[in-house]
């Protein structure tokens, strides 16, 4: 604990997973703040469960090391148990239990004094807007209070360090506006907080995060930083015919997308040489139609970093994220 | 530590009592296979059915008949007139077995109690034609090649003298209820105790429960201890129900002492508990855990002695069924309950009951690991 007065709570080297033959996560490098909220982006299999499942323990890593609030991964995974918390994909607590007593039992599990479990049971049922359910078995709740359950037993014993697997995946839009203002606050008294998400608009609320795509990482940094540096222009198109442009965009080497997303098209465009003046380059394929360059979202980053298999193999392997919002 | 062993079994309990089914198999599966295998398992064959063959059509015949049937092993259904009509009715199953009396029996049980050579005391009067597939069912028929013949001609009865006295004790009236039951409590503990336990943790790691309790800080004997502790209660309200109702309705008499009793319980029980977290840690689906208990549980009942005699069997058979947990407590339930025997004297027994919860125990342990791959 002495020397894990490092700014970073987690810390991985070349972490790797091979299961049989292949790959789950390959040579991850991270660094997360302390006290931040990063995000794990990515498209399903692309590693994310599995390298959150590596640095709770629940995983040993084939090859490469990592530090957790300073211990050692793997090695100190029981020794980090009091002080990280963890929010599984799946509803994990007992459905024919009710919500006091799953978290009582989680308490206990934890061995928090009687008291002082009491009241902090009682606490996270009124943060959480529990109190009407307090009685009620855990499995004839809606996804939304379920998962406000289990935010609760994640974080009862007031862990450092928190890690939620896809934690809105089965809730509604009003819901998880209302989880993420529970995580910041959680995030304002200190907590470190890793959540992995397949949705655009909650990793643009991470303080940083790292896309991954089949056990790699395409890229990290802030969602600004990352729509910056983005080694594509973006453009709209207007006019007809999108969907036959489209089909004929995506047959040419430079582009690296195109979606539609309502009367427009929305073409990303990979920087190289050719490329050099974009609107004029695209112009050549698009004839009459309107072109406007627009500012990068953080979706157009995803797709040109998970996308970018197009130009590689000339084979186009849509991303499968699900959800609104999300291109092809 | 003692703290999380308690919240495991409490939960456990609570979440027990809410699954009504399986609450209410705990006291079902005793009740009704006791009164089932209590009632239908006999093994002196009574009133099989059989037919006549009787070719001779005398008053002695007649009498023949009538005293074979008196000894209630048999009961004449049918009558055949030749001999492949009779044989082809014992192929169809419609009798086991067939009471041949030939044209001469009259003069062979003449020879035999006038003139009385050596000769025709060995020559058979009459002969039984039996369908020896079933052993139990033959061995029945074969207990009347003996019957004495001088009522038939009209003789003073005189009883044969046997060469040796048997004494029967424990069970003179020779029911063979009252060596089922203590049994019995062997068998359905088995089911029991090994298909709750493997389904407990199986389930919870179907159901993902799982995933989010090793990460926390619940050691793999804290979780085992847990979930096995609950169940040892539930095993000791079974063993009360079979021998209670087992005493009232099939009037099994209870000789021993309780407590010895209860110690040996307690030890199967364990045993069994620990045999099922073995399972679990090996077992991924329900399904699995089940297909598993089926395949210690098949065994338990042939092997253990529960319905074949122990020391019938070829020793290496003895040799796995002295792996069984089974097999041993069968040996002393039926040495307490009908023996009186004390506990001290099969300590073999509970020795190997005790080694096998220890071995289980730090078997399941170690195969339970905190991990996921």
């Amino acid at each position: 604990m002495s020397e894990s007065v490092s700014v970073y709570a987690v810390e991985t080297r070349q972490l790797s997973l091979k299961f049989g033959n292949k790959l789950a996560v390959d040579s991850l490098d991270l660094t997360i703040p302390r006290g931040s909220i990063y995000g794990f982006l990515g498209p399903n299999g692309s590693g994310k469960s599995t390298s959150i499942r590596m640095l709770t323990g629940l995983l040993k890593p084939t090859a490469g090391t990592a530090t957790v609030l300073g211990e050692p991964i793997p090695g100190a995974e029981e020794k980090l148990r009091l002080r990280i918390g963890y929010m599984t994909q799946k509803f994990s607590l007992y459905d024919n239990l009710s919500v006091q007593e799953n978290l009582d039992f989680v308490a206990r599990i934890y061995g928090l004094p009687r008291a002082y479990a009491r009241a902090r049971r009682d606490e996270l049922i009124t943060l959480y807007e529990l109190g009407e359910q307090q009685k009620q078995l855990a499995g004839s709740m809606s996804g939304g209070q379920k998962q406000r359950l289990a935010l609760a037993a994640a974080t009862l014993h007031k862990p450092e360090l928190l890690f939620l697997d896809e934690p809105t995946s089965a809730v509604d839009p009003e819901n998880r506006r209302e989880f993420w203002e529970r995580l910041f606050d959680l995030s304002d008294n200190g907590t470190t907080i890793l959540v992995s998400t397949h949705y655009m608009d909650e990793a643009e609320r991470c303080h940083k995060l790292a896309i991954l795509d089949q056990g790699v990482k395409r890229a990290d940094g802030t969602p600004q930083a990352l729509m910056n540096a983005m080694n594509a222009w973006t453009i709209e198109v207007s006019g007809d015919n999108l969907r036959t442009l489209k089909a004929q965009l995506e047959q040419t080497p430079e582009i690296v997308s195109a979606a539609q997303i309502g009367a427009r098209l929305r073409v990303l465009i990979h920087k190289c040489r050719n490329t050099e003046q974009p609107l004029l380059w695209l112009q050549q394929h698009t004839g009459h139609r309107e072109l406007e360059m627009v500012r990068p979202n953080l979706e157009d980053v995803f797709v040109n970093c998970t996308g970018a298999r197009v130009t590689q193999n000339n084979r186009y392997i849509p991303p499968t994220t699900q959800g609104d919002g999300h291109v092809e | 530590m003692w703290n999380r062993i308690f919240a495991i079994i409490s939960k456990e309990l609570r979440q027990l009592s809410r699954d009504r089914m399986s609450f209410g198999l705990i006291v079902m599966i005793p009740l009704i296979q006791l009164t089932l295998f209590g009632y239908a398992i006999n093994t002196d064959a009574r009133r099989l059915p059989a037919g006549v063959l009787d070719m001779e059509q005398s008053s002695y015949s007649r009498a023949l008949l009538q005293a074979v049937e008196a000894s209630q092993v048999v009961q004449f259904e049918q009558q055949y007139f030749t001999l492949p009509e009779a044989e082809a009715a014992i192929t169809r199953g419609e009798v086991k077995a067939i009471l041949y009396m030939p044209a001469d029996m009259d003069s062979r049980l003449q020879r035999r109690t006038q003139t009385g050579t050596p000769e025709d005391m060995i020559e058979p009067v009459a002969q039984w034609l039996v369908d020896g597939t079933d052993t139990v069912v033959a061995g029945s028929i074969r207990g009347l090649r003996n019957m004495p013949l001088n009522e038939i001609r009209n003789q003073a009865y005189s009883l044969p003298v046997p060469t040796m006295e048997v004494v029967q004790y424990f069970n003179p009236e020779q029911r063979t209820v009252v060596n089922i039951v203590p049994g019995l409590l062997g068998i359905i503990l088995t089911m029991t105790m090994v298909l709750f336990t493997s389904a407990a943790i199986v389930r919870e790691r179907e159901q993902g429960n799982m995933e989010f309790l090793i990460t926390t800080p619940v050691q793999p004997f804290e979780l085992m201890l847990g979930k096995i502790v609950p169940y040892v209660l539930v095993g000791m309200i079974q063993i009360a129900i079979i021998l209670g109702a087992g005493n009232l309705v099939f009037d099994v008499p209870i000789r021993g002492r309780l407590d010895y009793l209860a110690m040996a319980a307690l030890l199967f029980i364990f045993a069994s508990l620990t045999l099922g977290l073995v399972i679990s840690t090996i077992a991924k689906t329900q399904l699995q855990a089940m297909q598993m208990t089926v395949f210690v549980l098949l065994p338990s009942i042939l092997l253990s002695g529960f319905l074949f005699p122990f020391e019938a069997m070829p020793i290496p058979a003895q040799w796995i069924a002295e792996v069984l947990p089974a097999t041993h407590f069968m040996r002393m339930s039926r040495g307490i309950i009908l023996r009186d025997a004390d506990i001290f004297s099969l300590q073999f027994d509970a020795l190997a009951l005790i080694g096998f919860t220890i071995v289980g125990l730090i078997v399941a342990s170690s195969r339970f690991s905190k991990r996921l791959n």
